[in-house]
């Protein structure tokens, strides 16, 4: 037995030597010769680094090199009650702060079985739809500036900044909001909010109509992105994509319409779904998504009521200021979970929210005290990378760029 | 005093040296503003405000960019060839500005007023090559490497098919001189006759001068920054330089053989108050604001379909070209206007 292992060890060992010295031997001859890109690359999207073998311009092999950014995050969570685990969560995925809070206060509310009053729902799906075009403006005239077209993604900065003014009248910070909490969200939205929202919604059609004039019908965009980074829906289903990538592939698969959380299953919206799998469809995805997620937000709006913003179970969240100068309860209460945190019972849970990427989920473990036993992240851009060296596979240095970009990686969340 | 300068060997060459300043200066200020108004341009594009501290209108931004780059410690690579390195910059900066030498700003005023002056932009132009390949090979970096390789490949390429176009022209005007180019065009300027060569000869123009969508020797989100990646300071500001250098030049080029030179559009009065020189200025900077435009309004091209327009596309069109307007000249028997028109 242990000989049959041992020469099964050693033909394998023997095949990668050979495979090692011709490569070397190719290396040497100049066929292929080895880049490195990034992580200080200005299309690396932060801190990605592959390293990639070039046949002259032709890519033979990239090794995407992860990790740069990791700071620990499951293992920090571990230590922090849970709602000051919250604030881990803005900083995952940089570009989709809000998306990211939701799957966590989601989680936990599940274990800890309380109901969220309608209108904190309704303030939910609107941010995290607001997050969602947050999150596409970027990335789309991202992979343009990637491409080399400058000007939508200065108009979308534009844009995002007057998303990010909404951000900051809800919670104070512009990006890392911290707005969401288990059982509502933090405040309620400040008056004359709706009317500000309700009137950006109306004109943003406008801006993705300009942005889609610069590219869709753009030749050199067409031959950039068409026939580029092919992923096939096979492929997508067995590297795991999710979100406008697997949608793009031909999948309709929308964690917002399969399995609705908050109040989504009373909101009506398209599902766009390409079926190349090519970087031009994976763009094509986004732009249809923020028109969409524009009507979702105009129907928050008519939809929404006055009413109560998070749960008034007195052990998850705070008490009202008021109460504390006149009722000893809520005194008691507001020094407990200020320096313990609410216990969540023993219990585990997987849940996920189609964030602006694709499935984004945790896997949380709570052993009944404060602070979560474990804390899983699932992330959505790692099964987007992994996937990169088939996407790129005999394509240019040039179209390497365009495929980063189409898969939207962000290394807050790949990284964790 | 007219003894001295035009019967005497020192005054000649005083008074070429008077020409050249004459008119280098106005270009180098040219280049230095160009940066400001590319600037401005895409700002305005791009719904931003673009420079507006330095001085008012941020016009004073050209000399901050300068003073900090000349203040830049200059970083030589370990494994570069220190010689090459630093010839490279020097080399493309020269050619971007001696090309100006045959440049008509108005009837006979060139600093050169050659035969062949044509041929003398195509040589220069030629030459510019060199300079770039110098810098990717001398830096010993990959990326360099790439972005030279490209580079070398994309000007060869886009040489040719502005050659035919400019043989099309030479046929229509019969002189390789460029003030009898412009002279020619009196009665009609050659944009219109020769539309289609118009439009590929801009294009042709936005690849040899590495602008966008054509900059991927540049490729800055590919290679980060091509060919001279590895240079700092004043050498990447010579590279920075000659490449404003050619989009004038390469602006003056067009003006001069399709929009007519220093020749007003009307020869009526209004037109003609404004000196010959001033409409050259205004037609050079309207292609230059075009050079910009694109830049702004459109993706950059992959460098094989770059590749495939200039060989595939421009050169079998222009080649066409040639020969209609060959054959319209013998047939018809017009159009020969004998050199100075």
């Amino acid at each position: 037995m242990s000989e049959k292992l041992n020469n099964q060890v050693t033909n394998k060992a023997e095949e990668i030597k050979s495979e090692i010295s011709k490569n070397m031997s190719r290396a040497l001859s100049g066929d292929i010769h080895t880049i490195n890109f990034g992580p200080q690359h200005p299309s690396a999207h932060g801190v990605l680094r592959v390293v990639m073998e070039l046949e002259g311009e032709v890519v033979k092999r990239a090794t995407p090199h992860i990790g740069l950014l990791h700071r620990g995050t499951e293992k920090l969570l571990e230590h922090k009650a849970y709602h000051k685990g919250l604030p881990y969560f803005d900083r995952l995925d940089y570009a989709s702060p809000m998306s990211e809070e939701h799957v966590y206060v989601l989680a936990t509310e599940k274990l800890l079985g309380v109901e969220v009053p309608d209108r904190a729902k309704w303030i939910r799906v609107l941010f995290a739809e607001i997050t969602r075009i947050l999150n596409h403006l970027l990335n789309v005239t991202a992979m343009g500036l990637d491409c080399g077209a400058m000007t939508p993604a200065l108009w979308a900065y534009e844009e995002r900044e007057k998303l990010m003014e909404f951000y900051e009248g809800v919670s104070g910070a512009r990006f890392h909001a911290n707005y969401f909490r288990h059982g509502g969200v933090a405040k309620d939205l400040p008056s004359g909010m709706e009317d500000k929202i309700g009137k950006w919604v109306k004109d943003f059609p406008k801006l993705v109509d300009d942005i889609e004039g610069l590219l869709t019908e753009n030749r050199i965009w067409k031959q950039r992105t068409v026939g580029i980074g092919i992923c096939t829906t096979e492929d997508a289903l067995s590297w795991g994509f999710s979100g406008p990538c697997l949608r793009a592939s031909g999948v309709a698969w929308d964690l917002r319409r399969s399995q609705p959380y908050d109040n989504y299953d009373k909101v009506d919206f398209k599902i766009p779904v390409a079926r190349q799998g090519d970087c031009y469809d994976r763009y094509l995805i986004r732009v249809v998504e923020m028109r969409e997620s524009a009507k979702i937000i105009e129907q928050c709006l008519n939809k929404m009521k006055p009413g109560s913003i998070k749960t008034e179970d007195g052990k998850i969240s705070p008490p009202r200021r008021k109460d504390m100068k006149h009722s000893m309860e809520a005194l008691i209460h507001h020094f407990k979970l200020y320096s313990e945190g609410f216990h969540v019972p023993a219990g585990t849970t997987y849940t996920a929210v189609e964030s602006p990427k694709g499935e984004f989920g945790v896997y949380l473990v709570a052993d009944g005290g404060s602070k979560p036993y474990r804390c899983k992240i699932r992330p959505t851009g790692f099964s987007h990378l992994q996937a990169l060296d088939e996407l790129s596979h005999r394509y240019m240095l040039a179209d390497m760029v365009a495929i980063i970009g189409s898969l939207d990686l962000v290394f807050g969340e790949v990284d964790r | 005093m007219e003894h001295f300068f035009f019967h005497t060997l020192a005054g000649s060459i005083v008074l070429i040296v008077l020409k050249t300043l004459a008119l280098l200066v106005p270009v180098l200020v040219g280049i230095a503003y160009l940066t400001w108004l590319e600037r401005k341009v895409l700002a305005a594009i791009m719904l931003r405000k673009g420079p507006n501290v330095v001085g008012p209108f941020g016009l004073m931004q050209p000399f901050a960019d300068a003073v900090k780059m000349i203040f830049k410690e200059t970083v030589i690579p370990a494994k570069a060839n220190r010689v090459l390195f630093f010839i490279a910059p020097i080399l493309v900066f020269t050619l971007s500005l001696i090309a100006w030498a045959v440049i008509p700003v108005n009837n006979g005023w060139a600093v050169a007023n050659l035969n062949i002056g044509i041929l003398y932009l195509l040589a220069i132009s030629s030459l510019g090559v060199y300079g770039t390949l110098l810098a990717g090979w001398a830096s010993n970096s990959k990326y360099s490497l790439l972005g030279a390789m490209r580079a070398t490949a994309q000007m060869i390429s886009y040489e040719v098919s502005i050659g035919l176009i400019i043989v099309s022209i030479l046929l229509l005007v019969g002189s390789a001189n460029l003030n009898d180019i412009v002279l020619a065009q009196r009665r009609i300027w050659f944009f219109l006759p020769m539309f289609p060569m118009f439009i590929i000869f801009f294009i042709s123009c936005l690849a040899e001068t590495n602008r966008p969508p054509f900059d991927f020797a540049v490729g800055e989100s590919e290679l980060v920054a091509g060919f001279f990646v590895e240079y700092s300071s004043m050498a990447f500001g010579l590279f920075f330089l000659a490449e404003y250098g050619n989009m004038i030049l390469m602006s003056a080029i067009i003006s001069i053989l399709f929009l007519g030179g220093w020749l007003p559009p009307l020869d009526y009065v209004p037109f003609t108050w404004i000196p010959a020189p001033f409409w050259l200025i205004i037609k050079i900077l309207f292609c230059l604001f075009c050079f910009i435009w694109v830049r702004s309004a459109f993706p950059r091209y992959r460098y094989d379909q770059l590749m495939r327009l200039g060989w595939k596309i421009f050169l079998p069109f222009s080649l066409i070209w040639v020969v209609l307007t060959a054959g319209f000249l013998m047939s018809t028997g017009i159009g020969i206007y004998g050199g100075a028109g």
